[in-house]
């Protein structure tokens, strides 16, 4: 199983490019952390998630 | 007008308000404020008056009638630059903060030198993109710096769904995560400015060495 934002998910095997995409999330709005550590836009694609990731995927919304 | 304090009996006030070791951290640090509105202004307001050592105001905007009601500007500022205009608000307000305005529009290209003198990043635009490009370049590209974003205070909604949470090492995000400006029919000053309250104190915590939220 995979953390996302806090809930188990069965994601493992699936790339992050993909999981958003599953989501219908817009990969411009977002920021992923794997362990704590940001995810460089460009890895999204090559990025699967494994067994035991704990992902945090911030969808940004407007205002401020 | 009465005689100005120096910068010394300012310190010293400050020092009794906020511990002198404290205080000497705050005055050391250098914080971006990436956007001026009803976030940033409110931000850069709250660490101008802790005495954090300096600021870097960022916007491209100019001030309008309907940023009045959340946004820390005058009347007479309307159709000025808002980095201009709050720079020149701080300077009464907290006269010894070292500011710095720059009216220019943030983008991938110019981010990482607008920003290079400050340890602290706040993120405070009003669109997602922006957010989430700032947020991403900043953590990818200058691991050692901390940025504090925020995501939801529009709407009428409690105040007590406004919130801090620590993401990564280096990453803090204030707000409701869901209030977005584009699906809510109201935008309230009080909300955005507990928005803006919770970034100032992230950023003063991270200062003062206190990285839980």
């Amino acid at each position: 199983m995979v953390k996302i934002n806090g809930k188990e998910e069965d994601a493992a095997g699936i790339s992050v490019a993909q999981y958003l995409e599953n989501l219908g999330c817009d990969a411009g709005r977002v920021a992923v952390e794997i362990n704590e550590e940001i995810l460089p836009k460009k890895e999204y694609a090559a990025t699967i998630l494994k067994e035991n990731d704990s992902v945090e995927i911030v969808r940004f919304v407007g205002g401020g | 007008m009465n005689d100005r304090p120096a910068k010394a009996q300012w310190y010293r006030a400050l020092e009794e308000k906020q511990g002198k070791a404290e205080q000497q951290k705050i005055a050391a640090a250098s914080v971006a404020v990436c956007g001026c509105g009803g976030l940033g202004s409110n931000i850069a307001v709250n660490l101008a008056r802790a005495g954090v050592g300096r600021l870097i105001l960022i916007d491209f905007d100019k001030v309008e009638l309907g940023n009045m009601h959340r946004q820390q500007y005058k009347f007479d500022q309307i159709g000025e630059y808002k980095a201009e205009a709050l720079k020149a608000n701080l300077g009464e307000i907290a006269p010894y903060v070292d500011v710095v305005a720059h009216v220019v529009r943030l983008d991938e290209e110019n981010v990482l030198s607008l920003i290079d003198d400050a340890d602290i990043v706040c993120e405070a635009f009003d669109r997602a993109e922006n957010k989430a490009m700032l947020v991403n370049t900043v953590l990818e590209q200058r691991p050692r710096k901390y940025i504090v974003a925020a995501s939801g205070m529009a709407g009428d909604g409690p105040a007590n769904e406004i919130r801090s949470r620590r993401l990564g090492k280096r990453f803090y995000l204030c707000g409701d995560g869901h209030s977005d400006v584009e699906d809510e029919n109201c935008l309230l000053p009080s909300r955005v400015q507990l928005c803006a309250a919770h970034q100032a104190h992230a950023v003063l915590r991270i200062i003062l060495e206190q990285f839980d939220v």
